[in-house]
């Protein structure tokens, strides 16, 4: 495989690692956000901390779709698939996210008609097959998964198939990022911005964070070489005094996004006036429903539901670890009561998740790193498996040459 | 679900002009190319897969690195393609 070695030779990971030293103003901490759960799955996959300076910091930030859905979403979901004649189909990562009164997956057990599907259209085509019952589609996800649900919602309407309907849980990311850049205990120096999402929504919509916050965003791929090139990207605009929006992962995202995915948004769904973020709680214009011309397809409006908002239990730290405040390990329950096969928190769930992928690959080599959590002593396997890994970039056999 | 899977387009279906056939990881598929078709579609190209949806046109190499990342998900990356495997939209 040729062509990967080239996303991930470890000799230009060296280079990038020095160049990248060579940015940083000695006295001075760097801290960056990566927005996208994907980005963070690579960091710790591939262990980059390990090649950045102990003064720059990676935190995680918001974009898991899965872990930012609130519990009381999740009670909903399930009220409405106890309703007489309701299939409701999700995908596979929300089955065992746990609501305040269990996980789809307590709910099948108990009886309710959930199904696990791959794309919101095999959802249509079970609507297809079963005239007799409707069809609700749990929609979750970022603008990358909108416009499928959008673009499903048309077929639907141009076959006129009316026993399908969709519990829409999509989420925008602006305002979540606004949100953290406007909240007090964080203090950023620029972002990683999310690659499939940009894909979508291209770069321009980034503008108000370089313009209005004065903070750089660097639209990232997520090869290894492609994190570390962002954050030497980032830093040189610090260095260079500099805060704009830019594009590293030209290959994928246009400037501009995908426009006939923002149409097929735009036609069927409209902005709700606030939606609640675990963690990060209501958040103004920051979620999407059904709009006006489509609520025939909004199982809002066709079901009973039953809107409780749900606290998060009290050991759960996913608020702190989705605003990129804590770190997945220093969460109390990380490892311990919180683990994938028994998740408290949702992210834990999620395989872009940051706790899952810290727990998948979690290491210590770091310095600052080094003293762990009471939960990281108790907690047996995610600490085996650190010290199990190897050192980053030489792992797997394609990053050798 | 988030995850961008790379696949190459192997048939255009006749009379469904929304619909392309993919093989991803040796597994044949169809997909809605509704939102890249505008780029003109063809059996050779490959697009990125997002629930059963083109997202985006990418080239070769870009796909084989994508496909290497994606198996190094390990799980995560046999769990989405199964549920590709047993995707039905026709
Ligand atoms: S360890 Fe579990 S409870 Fe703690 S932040 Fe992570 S997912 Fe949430």
């Amino acid at each position: 495989m040729r062509f990967v070695d080239e996303y991930r030779d470890a000799g230009q990971a060296r280079q990038l690692a020095a160049r990248i030293r060579d940015l940083c103003e000695p006295g001075r901490h760097y801290t960056f956000m990566e927005v996208c759960g994907g980005h963070t799955h690579t960091i710790y996959k591939h262990g980059l901390e390990d090649h950045l300076p102990e003064t720059v910091s990676l935190v995680h930030g918001p974009g898991c779709p899965v872990c930012v859905i609130p519990m009381g979403r999740i009670d909903d979901a399930i009220a409405i698939a106890h309703e007489p004649g309701v299939i409701m189909t999700s995908f596979g990562d929300m089955m065992r996210v746990p609501g305040g009164r269990g996980s789809f997956l307590d709910a099948k057990a108990a009886g309710a008609d959930i199904r696990m599907v791959y794309s919101p259209l095999d959802a249509l085509k079970i609507a297809r097959q079963n005239p007799d019952r409707t069809v609700v589609f749990m929609a979750i996800g970022f603008e990358t998964t909108a416009p499928s649900t959008a673009m499903t919602v048309l077929r639907a309407e141009a076959e006129g198939i009316g026993n399908f309907a969709v519990f829409c849980n999509h989420v925008t990311i602006l305002p979540a990022i606004k949100a953290i850049l406007d909240s007090p205990d964080m203090r950023l120096d620029g972002f990683i911005g999310p690659g499939h999402v940009s894909t979508v929504i291209g770069c321009r919509p980034y503008s108000f964070i370089a313009g209005d916050y004065g903070k750089p965003l660097v639209c990232a791929g997520f090869e290894p070489l492609d994190v570390l090139q962002s954050v030497h990207m980032l830093l040189r605009q610090l260095a260079e005094g500099r805060a704009e929006v830019e594009n590293q992962y030209t290959r994928v995202v246009p400037w501009d996004g995908n426009p006939r995915a923002l149409s097929a948004i735009s036609r069927v769904m409209e902005l709700r006036p606030h939606f609640e973020w675990r963690g990060l709680g209501f958040i103004a214009n920051s979620a999407l429903r059904m709009g006006e011309s489509y609520a025939a397809y909004d199982a809002e409006r066709r079901f009973p539901v039953p809107g409780v908002r749900v606290a998060d239990p009290k050991a759960c730290q996913c608020g702190e670890v989705l605003k990129g405040v804590l770190k997945p390990w220093e969460c109390k329950v990380f490892g311990t009561a919180c683990t994938p096969e028994t998740p408290i928190g949702t992210c834990m769930v999620s395989s872009e998740g940051a706790c899952a992928a810290y727990y998948n690959f979690g290491r210590f080599t770091r310095r600052r790193e080094v003293a762990p959590s009471p939960g990281l002593r108790s907690g047996g396997s995610a600490a085996t498996r650190a010290t199990r890994e190897g050192d980053g970039f030489e792992r797997p056999s394609s990053l050798t040459k | 679900m988030c995850l961008g899977i790379p696949g190459e387009i192997v048939e255009l279906i006749p009379g469904q002009p929304e619909l392309a056939k993919v093989e991803v990881a040796g597994v044949r598929r169809a997909i809605n190319v509704g939102l890249v078709s505008q780029d003109g579609i063809r059996p050779g190209d490959w697009v990125l897969v997002h629930v059963g949806f083109a997202m985006s046109k990418i080239d070769e190499q870009e796909a084989a690195a994508t496909l290497a990342l994606l198996r190094g998900l390990g799980q995560a990356y046999t769990d989405e393609l199964e549920a590709l495997a047993e995707s039905d939209i026709t």
